[in-house]
């Protein structure tokens, strides 16, 4: 929505904002059916809204989607658990089986788009939606999923020979793997268009990573792909081309060693942190959950060559910590510990800089209570 | 020979004689030249030459040295044309070979020839079903698909190419025979055509047609050759993408049968279940599950089991037992007695195969549903209960394919709406991996983790273990992982389907 213009004399009850009360109801019902898990009427919800005049495009993007981000959002909020979020996933994901089903689908006269998710991506809803659209747009689908082994989507694209491949991806840390299957899919003939949070807001990674395309959104990638087909990748392309720094094998290095270097972490903080010691072994675990998270990212960080991408997450997780009612003042130390461990390699040890001075201080070392 | 100022001939020794006689002029790229830009390149009477200037100092007049190069240019245009061809063959391959598509390959094979060798081109596939698959390109368009209806031999040396045999060489037609169907729309006159064999890989790929309009010249010598080279790689790629495409037929054929079913509700009982085999390259392996209604209209069976072994092999006897348990299926109202059928399938002095399950006859009873459980050398499955405690079933009982009879304890469960009973392989519980790697998965993880999972629905639990499972495991190896869900389905709206005849409530 844009903001009003003051130079504006029209009366506010104009006619978009009469559809836009209704989805907001659509989405408000809906929602409510989530949170009850009541998936019957999650579907009558759906159904209602296109029977009632709403195109099911509109259906699936501005009602459908609409709950997915604010599932997304109550969880990051620490209002509901990863579980619940799944439940509620699950609910959505049904409503919009059931929308797929009554909605009528043209008969298809664009080309084909096989939509998959990165091999360790489970959010497969994102994916699911762009799917719908597309079918919605014309284009012949094949849906695969969420967790697709680039070995399945490779054989796929030589069983079926699709015009493209739409990849989506939310979670940064598997954009190593992103780039394993973009360029997999280009040597198979096969352009690629990005889509997902993991690709930046300003889809820089798939920029980076040597995508062919790249969309904000369902509603854009379904323009861009409607607009032309895109181009065949020419050959001879090698995947280190986009990334020459990858030379330096400090990513393989972190990668690799992730889990001795979370065990260092954990028993340094116990040091520094008298109160960790006295951790039950579920907050141990979760703190050496949050911590093999941290080298994940310097690990993308590195691949990509990209200091705000660690610096993001890093206040990402303050704040989430924070939501979760766990003082983030282990986050300082944690990185100077990580740092200490890394320090023969001069990228990480400049992103680890980065990501301290990103972070506020913090004094006084106490509780990580769960 | 010496020219003066304006490029008229003063003087010429004897062999210049013979290439500018007397009376002749001297030809005007050399009469127009200058000394101060140094050697100059002409032809004088069809051959190529290199004139040298020697200026002479007194005057405006220059003694070009002239030295013959017909042949050196001949071999430098001629290595220009190779190599652009060689070039050109390069690019061919890398996207020839980029797909295994068949479809895709002819569109390439199309494209590039009406680019690089014709005006137009047409790639006919051997014929399935009476037709033949074809592909047209008219140079800077795109690629059209066909599948013709025709019979080959009105074209001189299409039939022959397109079975292989007898070996054809590229075949001249008449432009003004051409069928129909071999005219692009609108491709106006056509000047020449001819039909070159696509050889495959030991059987015959097709065949490619190049056309070109009136008034452009004929195909010569090097270009039929240049064709043949690129028919070669055309048919290569084009054999190889069928004979991918047929493998690829057998195995999704095979596979069908194999590959683990989505499951939904039966009975008035939601089912879910989710598959990872332990090869990420395959997508079945020794984990096999199944949801059975039976002939007893209420209940049905459900089975989550793990073979011996990895792979093809443990899938064919995850098959094998499969097939088996659903024959038993009349006599599922007794667990034991259709292990020990089963076992004794299995059982054989030859071989060592066995295989671990759970047997789960389920019944909706009200709102609740009510389990009958038998573990046969299997991990115990785990009932979530509404209120988040977590409780492991108490059935034991051998392994299936060892000894010559089994022996186990059947156990009774019911679950009150939105309560499962979550069933598991030891890939889930054995999966090593974790923050500090190395560490066990474990049972008392997978009942933390289902203690948050009170109350949900039976897909959303089977999602959750495995995605917990798969992050746990990251990019380390891993066994086959299959998880069940059997759920009592919450509210009340699945209450006023259930009871009557199976067919109601089956999704």
């Amino acid at each position: 929505m844009t903001p009003a213009e003051p130079t504006r004399t029209a009366p506010a009850h104009t006619e978009p904002t009469r559809t836009e009360q209704a989805t907001a109801g659509h989405v408000e019902r809906l929602w409510a059916a989530v949170c009850d898990r009541d998936e019957h009427t999650a579907a009558e919800v759906v159904t209602g809204a296109a029977a009632a005049g709403l195109a099911p495009e509109s259906v699936l993007l501005d009602v459908i989607a609409a709950v997915q981000r604010r599932v997304g959002q109550e969880w990051a909020d620490n209002r509901i658990t990863v579980a619940q979020e799944h439940a509620a996933t699950a609910i959505n994901e049904r409503a919009l089986a059931a929308l797929a089903l009554t909605a009528p689908t043209p008969a298809p006269t664009l080309g084909t788009i096989t939509v998959a998710c990165v091999d360790g991506e489970w959010h497969a809803l994102p994916a699911r939606l762009l799917a719908e659209v597309l079918r919605l747009r014309g284009f012949r689908v094949d849906y695969l999923g969420a967790q697709v082994p680039a070995p399945h989507l490779i054989t796929h694209l030589h069983r079926t020979g699709p015009d493209a491949v739409a990849l989506s991806s939310s979670i940064a840390t598997r954009l190593p793997s992103a780039h394993a299957t973009i360029t997999a899919c280009q040597a198979a003939g096969t352009p690629v268009i990005a889509g997902g949070a993991a690709f930046g807001p300003d889809g820089r990674y798939a920029r980076l990573l040597g995508a062919d395309a790249w969309a904000p959104d369902a509603r854009a990638a379904a323009d861009r792909l409607a607009r032309s087909p895109l181009n065949r990748p020419a050959g001879g392309h090698q995947p280190i081309d986009d990334l020459p720094h990858l030379a330096d094998q400090e990513y393989t290095m972190v990668s690799r060693t992730s889990g001795q270097l979370v065990k260092a972490m954990l028993s340094g903080l116990e040091e520094t942190i008298p109160a960790m010691r006295s951790y039950t072994e579920a907050q141990r675990e979760y703190t050496a959950q949050d911590l093999a998270h941290i080298v994940d990212y310097l690990g993308t960080a590195l691949y990509v060559d990209d200091a705000d991408l660690f610096t993001g997450f890093l206040t990402w997780t303050a704040g989430i910590l924070t939501a979760r009612s766990v003082p983030a003042r282990f986050l300082v130390p944690a990185l100077d510990l990580l740092a200490a461990e890394l320090r023969d390699f001069p990228r990480s040890t400049a992103l680890l800089t980065a990501g301290r001075s990103a972070l506020p201080a913090r004094d006084v070392p106490g509780d990580h209570d769960r | 020979m010496v020219l003066d100022g304006n490029g008229a001939l003063l003087a010429a020794n004897e062999v210049a004689t013979l290439l500018v006689p007397p009376g002749d002029t001297v030809p005007d790229w050399l009469a127009t030249a200058s000394a101060a830009d140094g050697r100059v390149h002409g032809d004088i009477g069809g051959r190529g030459f290199e004139a040298h200037p020697v200026p002479h100092g007194d005057d405006d007049s220059v003694t070009w040295w002239l030295v013959e190069d017909t042949d050196t240019r001949l071999a430098i245009e001629a290595l220009r044309v190779e190599r652009e061809r060689t070039a050109l063959l390069s690019e061919v391959s890398s996207a020839l070979l980029a797909s295994l598509n068949l479809d895709r390959c002819m569109d390439v094979t199309a494209r590039l020839a009406a680019e690089h060798l014709a005006d137009a081109a047409v790639v006919i596939a051997p014929a399935a079903r009476h037709r033949y698959p074809a592909v047209l390109c008219v140079r800077d368009g795109d690629p059209v698909r066909t599948r013709l209806r025709v019979h080959p031999e009105d074209v001189p040396g299409l039939a022959e190419a397109l079975q292989g045999f007898p070996p054809v060489p590229s075949r001249w037609i008449d432009p003004a025979s051409t069928p129909d169907w071999l005219r692009p729309d609108g491709f106006g006159e056509i000047g020449s055509v001819v039909v070159t064999p696509l050889p495959g890989l030991g059987v015959a790929a097709g065949a490619l047609v190049l056309l070109r309009r009136a008034g452009q010249p004929a195909f010569d010598e090097g270009e039929e050759v240049f064709a043949r080279l690129f028919a070669a790689r055309a048919g290569a790629a084009m054999s190889a993408a069928r004979m991918f495409a047929q493998q690829n037929s057998i195995t999704e054929t095979l596979m069908r049968e194999l590959l683990p079913p989505t499951l939904h509700q039966v009975g008035g009982v939601e089912f879910a279940g989710r598959y990872r085999a332990a090869q990420d390259t395959e997508r079945i392996g020794g984990d096999f599950y199944d949801v059975h209604p039976t002939a007893d209209d209420d209940e049905s069976l459900a089975v989550l089991g793990d073979v011996c072994g990895k792979g093809l092999e443990a899938a064919v006897l995850t098959g094998k037992i499969r097939n088996t348990l659903h024959a038993l299926l009349p006599m599922s109202g007794d667990h034991l007695r259709v292990l020990n059928r089963l076992n004794d399938t299995l059982v054989n002095p030859h071989s060592t195969r066995f295989a671990t399950m759970v047997l789960a006859s389920v019944r909706r009873e009200g709102a609740g549903v009510r389990l009958r459980l038998t573990c046969a050398g299997h991990p115990p499955p785990f009932i979530v209960r509404a209120d988040g405690q977590v409780e492991e079933v108490a059935s034991r009982g051998n392994l299936v394919g060892v000894m010559p009879r089994i022996e186990a304890t059947s156990t009774t469960v019911t679950l009150a709406p939105g309560e499962t009973c979550l069933l598991f392989t030891d890939g889930i519980t054995e999966a090593h991996g974790g923050p500090l790697g190395g560490e066990l998965f474990g049972e008392d993880r997978l009942r933390r983790v289902l203690a948050d999972c009170a109350g949900m629905p039976a897909d959303a639990i089977v999602e959750h273990v495995q995605m917990l499972a798969a992050q746990w495991i990251g990019d380390r190896p891993h066994d086959d992982m299959a998880v069940v869900a059997i759920t009592a389905p919450r509210g009340s709206h699945l209450t006023a389907v259930g009871g009557h005849g199976p067919g109601r409530y089956t999704a």
